[in-house]
């Protein structure tokens, strides 16, 4: 585990090395100047833009940043500007904490990468000792069990599944029971994606969510919201419609070895308050590191 | 409820005074705004760029046409430009040769899968026999995912074993197909990275090996400002012949489809709706062009409408409108109307100024809602359909109890009522120019 984080910066910088193009490289010799002529912040705001950190903003970040490069370099201040609006981190943070199970729910829109992410997670978990059961409550997409159980097996963990079709809220009640029995440290709860402006869909997310809350009172759910980093500004949306039906309490940021940088996490910590936990940085299992805000924000600006 | 950009965008350009010419200082106005909409629908700030310029040198100077406002002649110039981009491209399906052979590519998550039986089935109503072939090796179970949804479309499935390389699995397929035989072949790629050489030349390799007729770049319609550049990787790679833009059925506006169109020239073949195997549309640039904007597709809902709607009635309605005198048996009215046009979301998104309803609306019709609507309204006496501040709570009970649902629906819908009766208000006061007012149904 120490392993881990002392690596994760490394990692994060192999994965946004690839996500640096010429732009980035422009833009970090701009920022590197002392007082920038008003063309370069256009060119700043810009690259934001470029980053799908979102028009409104990156226009609200320069125009705070200008004024307070007196004190410092233009990289600064719209670093400082762009950290101001990232959620709150508690030190020593861990994804299971003191109470057992500790229960992981697991959601988000269709195709971002929440199976491959749990199958990661279970997999850093199980590395630190932990007993993992996973619930295997995407019930709807073809196939989507098998692909659980094929990283299930991987990870070296335990699953539990219904037939296809079934209802998603019993598989997970079943996990918890099962997790209970067998005194399993983690239950990782795998659920389909489904576009957010789905009612129904969200509804069925908020009830399983309330099963958990009734099979085990007072245990504070890990809900992490899975996102993958080429979403433009609907991510906000995607979001605060999850963050309504089951209180998120952290994001996942998939894919950021692509080109893409995953502007839109900065709108939704400052809206939502809710923190990016672990970054995906390919398809192994061991690519997912805790996500460094630091070194995101660093790595943002640096030229290669 | 609305979407605060675009409404924004429309409250500016409304603002815009003005007959003759559209003046530089319109112009200049309505740029920032435009530019700004654009972004927020994910169009690439580059295109957005080249965009508003081409929009700024036409829109100077030109002719307000008509009753129109300065405005509304800059939005009309915004729609044209979006119109022209996305109409790129040959949007024609090709299915020559035998068998006809066509190859899905994207980043992963995009939809290929999905998109695979979508398009077999859409094949399968054409009259043709099509062949799915699962060539991603990497993504566990995607091959079982693939058969799974073969089967529920009674369509065969080819697979090779484990560590079979992928060109291996593609010429094989072309020679069980006409083995079996099948007359179309539709092979499911596992997603990759732009920016990975090697699975970018593997897609080359399957290209080169059996030459597809069509080769369509799947693309979620959620994605972000990094779609051109993934595009441009595709089209690299393999000539890429026509766009799949997924997850339409969402919010997002689809501005990375305009992006990709706008850099490749390349245009969009389908629409992604839903996961179900139906949900495969025929694109309408005009239809996404109203979206990005955010500003409904006024020339298709006036068809539509004409269409189906009398036109004396329409008449009537829309007096009805202007005068806030919407009552729920007008709206009864209206969901017979509105059910013979199509899909109620789409139809919503069309009216200008109602963009932020059509979720509302298509949410509706997914829940039955229209049903149990239309049930409420019949259950509910002739006075009160009227005059629905008469709805005391034990006539909300009987309603209720008549009409097979709960007290909050009965609650709900004429809460909703309420609410667009002020809205009807306010657009009314506007001269109505916002709404149906602009509209010229019935009238032609």
């Amino acid at each position: 585990m120490a392993d881990d984080r002392a690596t994760a910066p490394a990692e994060l910088e192999a994965g946004l090395r690839r996500s640096r193009g010429g732009f980035m490289a422009r833009l970090r010799d701009i920022l590197g100047q002392e007082v920038l002529p008003a063309e370069d912040w256009a060119e700043v705001e810009e690259a934001l833009i470029a980053g799908d950190v979102g028009a409104a903003l990156a226009m609200r970040v320069v125009e705070r940043a200008r004024p307070r490069t007196v004190q410092g370099t233009a990289t600064e201040a719209v670093t400082r500007e762009l950290g101001a609006l990232l959620a709150p981190r508690e030190p020593g943070w861990r994804l299971v904490g003191v109470a057992r199970p500790a229960v992981v729910l697991v959601v988000g829109v269709n195709g971002t990468g929440k199976t491959t992410t749990i199958g990661k997670l279970a997999h850093r978990e199980r590395r630190t000792g932990h007993r993992v059961v996973l619930a295997a409550a995407d019930t709807f997409r073809a196939a989507a069990i098998e692909q659980l159980a094929a990283w299930a097996e991987r990870a070296g963990v335990e699953m539990v599944a219904h037939a296809p079709g079934a209802d998603p809220g019993a598989v997970v009640f079943d996990a918890l029971d099962a997790a209970v029995a067998r005194g399993a440290d983690v239950v990782i709860a795998d659920t389909a994606g489904r576009l957010h402006t789905k009612t129904n869909l969200m509804d069925e997310l908020a009830k399983i969510r309330r099963i958990i809350d009734r099979r085990l009172p007072g245990t504070i759910p890990e809900t992490l919201f899975v996102l993958d980093a080429t979403t433009g500004q609907n991510g906000l949306n995607q979001a605060a419609a999850f963050h309504e039906a089951v209180g998120l309490t952290g994001i996942v940021l998939t894919k950021l070895d692509s080109t893409a940088r995953g502007g839109i996490v900065f709108a939704i910590e400052e809206r939502l308050g809710v923190p990016v936990r672990f970054a995906g940085l390919g398809e192994g299992i061991d690519d997912l590191v805790e996500f460094d805000p630091r070194a995101f924000l660093d790595k943002l600006f640096e030229a290669t | 409820m609305f979407d605060q950009l675009s409404d924004r965008l429309r409250h500016t350009l409304a603002s815009l005074p003005g007959r003759g010419r559209v003046s530089e200082a319109d112009v200049e106005t309505a740029a920032r705004e435009i530019r700004l909409a654009l972004l927020e629908a994910d169009v690439n700030f580059r295109v957005v760029k080249d965009l508003v310029t081409r929009i700024r040198e036409r829109a100077v100077g030109a002719e307000i046409l008509g009753s129109l406002t300065a405005g509304q002649q800059v939005v009309k110039i915004v729609h044209e430009e979006l119109i022209a981009v996305l109409s790129t491209g040959d949007r024609t399906f090709h299915l020559q040769g035998n068998p006809a052979i066509v190859s899905l590519v994207g980043l992963q998550g995009s939809g290929k899968t999905t998109t695979a039986a979508k398009l077999a089935r859409h094949v399968v109503r054409l009259g043709r026999r099509p062949l799915l072939v699962a060539a991603d090796p990497y993504r566990p179970a995607a091959a079982d995912q693939l058969e799974a949804l073969g089967r529920s479309l009674d369509v065969p499935v080819h697979r090779a074993p484990p560590r079979t390389p992928t060109v291996e699995i593609a010429k094989g397929a072309v020679e069980a197909a006409r083995k079996l035989p099948r007359d179309t072949i539709i092979i499911d790629t596992a997603g990759r990275l732009s920016i990975d050489e090697t699975l970018m030349a593997e897609i080359g390799a399957i290209d080169r090996a059996v030459d597809p007729v069509e080769t369509l770049l799947v693309v979620d319609a959620m994605t972000g400002q990094e779609a051109v550049s993934v595009a441009q990787a595709f089209a690299a790679a393999v000539p890429v012949t026509g766009l799949v833009l997924t997850k339409i059925d969402g919010d997002a506006r689809g501005g990375a489809a305009l992006s990709i169109s706008a850099v490749t020239g390349i245009g969009v073949k389908f629409l992604g709706t839903g996961e179900k195997t139906d949900g495969l549309e025929v694109f309408h640039p005009d239809r996404l062009a109203g979206r990005i904007l955010g500003m409904g597709d006024v020339m298709t809902l006036v068809e539509r409408a004409q269409e189906a709607v009398d036109a004396e009635q329409a008449k009537k309605l829309e007096q009805k409108l202007r005068r806030a005198e919407f009552t729920l048996e007008d709206f009864l009215d209206q969901l017979q109307q509105v059910q013979k046009m199509g899909p109620l979301g789409q139809l919503v998104s069309m009216i200008p100024g109602m963009g932020g309803m059509a979720k509302e609306a298509q949410d509706a019709v997914d829940r039955g809602d229209l049903k149990r609507t239309e049930a409420i309204i019949r259950s509910m006496t002739r006075a009160e359909r009227r005059d629905p501040s008469i709805l005391t709570g034990s006539r909300r009970r009987r309603i209720a109890a008549g009409s097979g649902t709960s007290l909050t629906d009965v609650n709900r819908l004429v809460k909703q009522h309420a609410e667009m009766q002020k809205l009807m208000k306010q657009l009314a006061g506007r001269g109505g120019r916002g709404m149906l007012g602009g509209l010229p149904v019935g009238r032609r």
